[in-house]
């Protein structure tokens, strides 16, 4: 009982922070409240046990990528005056991608729930680091090898295009 | 016992809250005086016999400065900044096993807050985050040399993570576990220092890096960027970030001594049992973490700063692939140990 009410706090905690992403005015503000938003999300995996999630989930998103998203508002410095997407057709276009997105995650949570009862019947160690590196390496090894050829094949478009630039400017 | 459970872990929390602040105030002491020492000055001498009194006065004079916020700074991030640097200083040590098990009261104590499973994990984790604490600090500031100072911090402190993260994989290919007690405990005959010299080379300046010691202290840079992402901190602000970068140290020391010098563990240790292994254990660590503050201190005062592209390419262009080829050839061998060709 006492478990349902922590996830009822921890949930509201997540969702009052995500909104605060959105409503938040400043984008340095945003990205802090998405860090939040992570950390909340980190301790909901650790209530399901699942340690390795939440640690990874801890190190990429909320340590490096928003590091990175940081550095880069750092940088750029927005402030109002300089806004630069603000008509009415950005506002449009923001609504319907927001939208359709609600609609999929929607549709979505309608699965999520059969896959909550599953879940539920598994055993709990499942989220532990010697069942996840099994599972991963007999089970989904061929997704697990194609998804690392994506990230090799990513890494390399990248470096490809910051060199290309490099050659324009000089 | 689900009770004396929590008695037992909070006062092992709040003893390791005020050891790590103390070592921290008194690591600024004696850095002081191993500066003078190695300049050949007398050092800090007025408080007390040998100035021994000093961090005391100092944490005074923090207390008692004037507390200023600049008029265009971000407000609640400039107050939020030296708080965050001093937490993700300081949760570290939950991880940490710092020592054999302690008889007391007719009840086991394990000296470690968690053993979680995933101990080594959580370590990077919450390095991974300390960056936010002078990240934000320094943007909050509204002062262009603070971010300076905070660029230069977040983009030195990601790229030394990666190789840093390379050479402790090394140790737990070694150790087949994440849990830092394991690792520990597995060190009990030979230290991993034998195995795995060159990832211990990484490791540590890396460690260094991430600490923003020098010679890599370029995000406080005094002779470019008048006091990095400090500038505008003033008053026990300021004492907050110089205190979590000892902090920091402290934990990071116990970190390198658990991961390649054996952590509690010491040569003759299987002649000791029950209450003194455990108080000749917390001894050798506490020993093997004061030479590597020391080592740390050392290196500070005899090696001048880096040029901020010396140090990315020695962290993108030297000490990563080192690194991997050093996880490459670690993983071969004991491949070749388990029988796989």
């Amino acid at each position: 009982m006492s478990l349902q009410i922590i996830s009822i706090i921890l949930g509201s905690l997540t969702l009052a922070s995500a909104l605060m992403v959105v409503l938040s005015k400043h984008p340095v503000r945003s990205v802090i409240y998405l860090v939040i938003t992570f950390f909340f999300i980190t301790a909901m995996y650790i209530m399901m046990n699942a340690q390795f999630l939440a640690i990874v989930n801890m190190i990429v998103y909320a340590g490096a990528i928003m590091v990175l998203f940081l550095f880069v508002l750092m940088l750029l410095n927005l402030n109002k005056e300089v806004e630069p997407m603000n008509t009415r057709g950005a506002q449009l276009a923001a609504f319907i991608a927001g939208g359709s997105l609600f609609l999929v995650l929607i549709t979505a949570l309608k699965d999520t729930l059969i896959l909550g009862q599953t879940y539920r019947q598994q055993d709990n160690n499942i989220g532990l680091v010697k069942e996840l590196g099994n599972l991963l390496f007999s089970k989904y090894i061929v997704a697990f090898e194609l998804t690392s050829i994506l990230f090799i094949a990513a890494m390399v478009g990248a470096i490809l295009l910051a060199k290309r630039e490099k050659q324009i400017i000089e | 016992m689900d009770t004396a459970l929590l008695i037992e872990k909070s006062i092992l929390v709040l003893l390791l809250f005020l050891v790590s602040l103390g070592a921290a105030a008194y690591m600024t002491y004696f850095e002081r005086k191993l500066a003078a020492w190695i300049q050949d000055r007398v050092g800090p001498d007025r408080a007390g016999p040998f100035g021994i009194l000093q961090p005391i006065a100092d944490g005074v004079k923090m207390f008692l400065k004037e507390d200023f916020i600049p008029a265009k700074a971000d407000k609640w991030l400039f107050i939020i900044g030296p708080g965050i640097a001093m937490f993700t200083a300081l949760i570290t040590s939950a991880v940490i096993p710092w020592g054999p098990k302690l008889h007391l009261f007719g009840r086991d104590i394990t000296l470690q807050v968690a053993d979680i499973n995933i101990g080594i994990l959580y370590v990077f984790g919450v390095i991974s985050i300390g960056v936010y604490g002078i990240m934000i600090g320094g943007w909050a500031s509204n002062n262009k040399y603070s971010l300076y100072g905070a660029i230069r911090a977040s983009s030195q402190m990601i790229s030394y993570e990666l190789a840093m993260g390379v050479s402790a994989i090394t140790i737990v290919l070694l150790s087949g576990s994440l849990s830092l007690n394991d690792i520990v405990a597995q060190q009990s005959g030979v230290w991993n220092i034998v195995y795995q010299p060159v990832a211990f080379l990484i490791f540590f300046i890396c460690a260094l890096a991430e600490l923003n010691r020098a010679p890599f202290d370029l995000p406080e840079c005094e002779s470019e960027l008048v006091g990095g992402y400090h500038t505008e901190y003033s008053s026990m602000k300021l004492g907050l970030y110089l205190f979590a970068e000892y902090t920091s140290m402290f934990v990071s020391s116990a970190i390198m001594s658990i991961l390649f010098f054996g952590g509690y563990n010491f040569p003759g240790m299987s002649h000791f049992s029950g209450n003194t292994l455990a108080i000749l254990g917390i001894a050798a660590f506490a020993t093997k973490i004061f030479l590597f503050i020391f080592v740390i201190m050392w290196i500070r005062w005899t090696i001048p700063r880096f040029r901020f592209d010396q140090l990315m390419h020695l962290g993108w262009k030297s000490l990563l692939p080192l690194s991997l080829i050093n996880l490459l050839v670690t993983g071969l061998v004991i491949a070749f140990k388990n029988g796989w060709f």
